[in-house]
């Protein structure tokens, strides 16, 4: 008597939200199983992978990185990411803002995200520096510098979300991402919340928070696992917003993707073990429900691909 | 099927002896029911009616040992399709593959990685706990044999991949006394492996050409009594490897299907060889997703580094949140004049802080108090972190360790400075940051203040 299959698909399925527009526009969502179950049912927009293009910090980056740009130039290096087969929109992150770093205007981050957008024919993320202020003024400038053009903004947060959400969802009529800390009561409170404000629930896509693997991943594969049972098993249309996770903001910072060789012979490249690290976390984000994943380094982007591929 | 608290208390003597531990039978047979203790506890049951018990009791998925001493594990045994649902149980192990169409110097480059990877985070060993001694029929049974030979001294569990029975009776003369895993049967040699795994009293691992012939190939053996068993779930392609884990985990666990209810084992080596990367991303699905035991070609420590500590997460008990060991971590060179910042043993504390402070680059002797495992904010709550346990851990660890006088308070209990500052008035009370981020700013600062 051969194995019974019993397949689990759910009748309630994530929202498909689409990103950019033209030809490269991209649609994320959409599924009614658990990640890459497509022995419950096919997978209906495969998850995305995403290019980090930060506008600071180029001169750190490991060897493989800069062989591969081979140019601190913003836009350059987005063009370049945008040409990978395997990457599906460009998150340009303005880590440079941050008014305790190096405290880069918005008009200045304002004009980089212009010029992307005339050179590159690719989805648009908007990602900030983390200081609420700096941020805020950002999302609401760039939403409307870049109209249009279907960017998401990543991320409006509990402390934010009203001016954010008024902006970039209301009045741009932009993708926002709603941001909560590993928390499956946080984040259904912050979606309620931007919908009464008016902000229509297949504009919004979550972030549910990241950490990277080793450091308290625990919190985040069970939050993504709540939050899409919710969504599937119990039809909560208040977190049915596909999740788009940012993964190399949290993994190149951490020791292992950070300390040099010569402090840690034994542990030999870094570049390889920041490498490992991302695409560990990367695949892990992926199995617990992100319908797409932000990625720094080429090698990471074509192995996820990779996985992508195999796995849909 | 699993029974009801009240189908197990009409089995009970009903005279609430206590000899169980249980103040009532009532009581015993709703534990049984949960699981929470195992019904031989009660020693007045007839074989008869503990028989019929133990198998309906019996947990839906098996707790398979393998190995000797300190090199074994338990696998399997777990009871949810959720971490949330309640914790997973038995970590998965990792393995590094030889196989007999290696050449000498890939096979000592693999053994040679096997001893580097072995380091302690958070209190656990982490190293490649097994290795898969693959046989090609190419190259004979001898060049087998020697290489079984050859790995047999090592402590890690072998996993002898041989589907040739003859070859499989002398790999296991050579080594069944460390308890290895023959991971062999099939569909069509499954009776001859079982009786040779029995007869060598080791684990047996099946595998199939899909779930179907998988599923029918572990009832057969189960029919000839033989329930030590790894369900080697390596298909065609990922897809289907992954298809078949998830869907085996579920059976057992969901649909209560027994035949379903064993460890499982995923290839890697074999499914996507020579790709380091992409086998530590598939690692790191298989991890979160019923993988046993993950067949790696070798473990880096670039893979090692990520893998382990994902795994040290995925299964941690929800209930016993993961400690730091209480103590003076000193960070960034610091020394014994360098300023304390204290925090709670949570061990997502600890990392979050740390990591952090390392980043700032600013010499501290970062200071782990005991509080019960909690956050900062719930230990405070709750009375773990108070004024009296920070000036004893002060008094009795630290004082005659550091010279230093200063001691950052975590922000959110700014509320004990005060306290602190009559309790301990050699020290200067300095209250941080609320939040982990904002600590590399104010310790830059600080350390300009000094």
């Amino acid at each position: 008597m051969p194995f019974t299959k019993k397949p689990h698909a759910f009748k309630a399925a994530i929202n498909e939200v689409t990103l950019g527009t033209g030809d490269k526009a991209v649609t994320i969502g959409g599924e009614n199983t658990y990640p890459f179950y497509t022995f419950d049912n096919t997978t209906k927009n495969k998850p995305v992978i995403g290019a980090e293009v930060s506008d600071i910090g180029y001169e750190n980056e490991p060897e493989g990185y800069k062989a591969f740009f081979g140019t601190e130039d913003m836009v350059e290096r987005a063009k370049k990411a945008a040409a990978m087969d395997e990457v599906a929109f460009i998150c340009l992150h303005f880590a440079g803002a941050d008014p305790f770093g190096a405290n880069k205007s918005v008009e200045e981050c304002i004009e980089k995200a212009k010029a992307v957008a005339a050179a590159v024919d690719k989805p648009l993320v908007i990602m900030g520096c983390k200081n609420l202020e700096k941020d805020t003024e950002l999302f609401s400038k760039v939403s409307e510098a870049l109209a249009g053009k279907n960017i998401v903004v990543l991320s409006a947060r509990e402390e934010n979300y009203k001016t954010v959400g008024a902006s970039a969802g209301l009045a741009y009529n932009q993708k926002v991402s709603a941001e909560s800390a590993v928390d499956i009561n946080l984040a259904k409170q912050l979606n309620v919340l931007m919908m009464q404000l008016g902000v229509n629930p297949k504009s919004m896509v979550m972030n549910l928070g990241s950490a990277a693997a080793g450091y308290g991943y625990e919190y985040v594969a069970s939050t993504m696992d709540r939050v899409r049972a919710a969504a599937l098993g119990q039809n909560d249309t208040q977190l049915q917003m596909p999740v788009i996770t940012p993964v190399s903001t949290e993994t190149w910072a951490v020791k292992e993707s950070v300390a040099e060789e010569a402090d840690m012979p034994e542990w030999g490249s870094r570049e390889e073990r920041g490498i490992d690290m991302e695409v560990v976390t990367a695949a892990a984000s992926l199995s617990a429900g992100s319908d797409a994943v932000i990625l720094k380094h080429p090698e990471s982007i074509r192995t996820i691909y990779k996985l992508i591929d195999a796995l849909c | 099927m699993a029974l009801k608290g009240l189908d197990i208390f009409k089995l009970t003597p009903k005279t609430n002896c206590k000899d169980c531990g249980s103040p009532t039978c009532m009581a015993f047979a709703m534990k049984v029911a949960q699981g929470a203790v195992p019904i031989e506890k009660c020693p007045h049951m007839s074989q008869d009616v503990l028989d019929q018990l133990s198998e309906a009791t019996a947990p839906p998925m098996k707790t398979i040992e393998v190995g000797t001493g300190d090199a074994a594990h338990k696998l399997g045994g777990e009871t949810v399709l959720f971490r949330h649902d309640k914790t997973f149980v038995s970590r998965n192990t990792f393995s590094a593959t030889v196989c007999s169409c290696m050449s000498a110097e890939q096979i000592d480059e693999v053994l040679a990685g096997l001893k580097k990877v072995d380091y302690d985070r958070i209190g656990e060993r982490m190293y490649v706990e097994m290795l898969y001694v693959n046989y090609a029929a190419d190259k004979g049974a001898d060049a087998y044999l020697d290489l079984v030979k050859k790995v047999a001294g090592l402590e890690q569990i072998l996993i002898l991949g041989v589907k040739d029975v003859d070859v499989a009776k002398a790999a296991l003369e050579l080594c069944k006394d460390k308890k290895p895993i023959l991971n062999g049967a099939d569909a069509s040699n499954y009776e001859a492996m079982s009786a040779l795994a029995k007869e060598a009293d080791v684990v047996l691992g099946v595998s199939g050409k899909d779930l179907d012939e998988l599923y029918d190939t572990i009832a057969a053996i189960e029919k000839t009594g033989n329930k030590k068993l790894v369900a080697d779930v390596t298909g065609e392609t990922v897809k289907a490897t992954f298809a078949n884990a998830v869907q085996l985990r579920r059976g057992a666990i969901q649909d209560g299907d027994r035949t379903c209810g064993y460890p499982s084992l995923v290839n890697l080596s074999r499914l996507v060889p020579g790709d380091a990367h992409l086998q530590a991303a598939l690692a790191s699905v298989f991890v979160l997703k019923y993988g046993s035991i993950i067949v790696m070609d070798s473990m880096s420590y670039a893979q090692a580094l990520p893998l382990y500590g994902l795994r040290q997460n995925i299964f941690t008990d929800p209930q016993k949140p993961m400690r730091v060991a209480p103590g003076i971590y000193p960070m960034n060179g610091a020394d014994e004049n360098s300023p304390c910042a204290i925090t709670v043993d949570f061990a997502l504390t600890y990392f979050v802080v740390s990591g952090e402070i390392e980043r700032s680059g600013v010499p501290i002797n970062f200071l782990i108090t005991d509080a019960g495992g909690y956050s900062v904010l719930t230990a405070w709550a709750a009375g773990k972190l108070s004024p009296n346990s920070i000036t004893k851990f002060i008094t009795e660890e630290v004082q005659d360790k550091v010279k230093s006088r200063k001691l950052i308070l975590p922000g959110k209990v700014a509320v004990l400075k005060g306290e602190l500052e009559a309790k301990l008035p050699d020290w200067e009370i300095i209250v941080g940051t609320n939040e982990a981020i904002e600590l590399v700013n104010f310790l830059r600062g600080f350390d300009t203040l000094c």
